[in-house]
């Protein structure tokens, strides 16, 4: 009877550490592939904290034009960008260089991931929505 | 007798495994050079040196040299439309700056190494945005020969690469360079924890030099 209890208890131990430990690991990061992919694709010129370079590249952190212009984000991503934008009543006129190689799946995390990371509080974009936004900009 | 002991050695194994700070102890090829003075034969130790170079800045002056006298600088190799490291390493350069701007021993440089696209006038319309002061951070261009040349002087890698993004390859190291133009450490530029390390590399060597 007593080991029984001892086993008991360390059952519950473990249960506890594992419920604590899936917890955690979806409590803290919804949109982990997308920051992985931000890392790898965006972060040379947007920087870790989003802020990007002065006047010379935009940012992502508070950026007006990200929530304004979600319907382009797709293929801003896909194609790059050219044209001179305005952020935070800045104008920034650098080149945006095309992502090519990111699949919709991939455009829609890295979006999900910039639309919330930072303090930022922009919409939820399904796949399905990146596959109709990008139909705008099919060459 | 066996606490003093166990006392001892636990701080003998601190000791041995806190990080002691490196000597900047200058870079590359040493030589020793022969020389006699009154009779006496001496060895001189000659370390490497970034050798003398002419470029323009953002504002279209030549700077030489004679330019970094009795200064200690930090050295960088770029170019404007580098689609990969080079916003990284300037966002850390930046850093650099806003912690020495105010400081007259120290100047900052960064070397384009695509002067065909990379004119004076686009290096100062890229200083501006960057928002830095021409007498305290030079962007400099010229000729491209020379530019590679003062990259390997700094044991920086520079080279046009079709293949390679933007056309170019090149190292994101910030170079330290003392008064006597040796080369006395570098960090990598998109490590921000390296470049921690940098700036305080740069206090401790103008501690030392600047005595």
């Amino acid at each position: 009877m007593k080991s029984l209890s001892k086993l008991g208890f360390v059952y519950t131990i473990i249960a506890i550490i594992l419920f604590f430990l899936c917890w955690t690991s979806c409590q803290t990061e919804p949109y982990k592939q997308g920051r992985k992919l931000y890392e790898l694709h965006c972060q040379n010129c947007h920087q870790k904290d989003g802020n990007a370079l002065m006047a010379l590249i935009p940012p992502l952190a508070g950026s007006d034009y990200l929530i304004e212009h979600q319907e382009d984000l797709p293929c801003n991503i896909r194609h790059g960008m050219k044209h001179p934008i305005i952020v935070n009543g800045m104008p920034y006129e650098g080149e945006m260089p095309a992502n090519k190689i990111l699949t919709e799946t991939q455009i829609a995390n890295v979006i999900n991931y910039i639309n919330n990371a930072w303090g930022n509080k922009g919409p939820y974009v399904s796949y399905e929505d990146v596959l109709e936004r990008l139909e705008k900009c099919k060459k | 007798m066996k606490k003093i002991l166990i006392c001892i050695s636990l701080i003998l194994i601190y000791f041995a495994c806190a990080e002691p700070e490196k000597p900047l102890i200058p870079l590359g090829n040493v030589d020793y050079v022969e020389r006699t003075e009154n009779g006496q034969t001496l060895i001189d130790t000659v370390y490497h040196t970034v050798p003398d170079f002419s470029f323009l800045n953002q504002d279209g002056k030549t700077i030489t040299q004679a330019d970094f006298e009795n200064k200690v600088y930090v050295s960088d190799f770029f170019f404007t439309h580098c689609p990969t490291i080079c916003p990284t390493v300037k966002a850390q350069m930046l850093r650099i700056y806003n912690t020495y701007k105010g400081d007259d021993r120290f100047l900052m440089v960064s070397h384009t190494i695509d002067p065909v696209r990379d004119s004076v006038a686009v290096l100062k319309k890229y200083a501006t945005k960057l928002q830095i002061e021409t007498d305290k951070w030079y962007l400099l261009t010229g000729n491209k020969a020379e530019l590679y040349e003062t990259a390997h002087q700094h044991f920086v890698p520079a080279a046009e690469d079709k293949d390679a993004p933007g056309g170019f390859t090149h190292g994101g190291h910030i170079v330290l360079v003392d008064t006597k133009k040796r080369v006395r450490t570098y960090c990598d530029g998109t490590d921000p924890k390296d470049v921690d390390r940098l700036i305080k590399d740069i206090k401790r060597l103008m501690n030392e030099e600047f005595k």
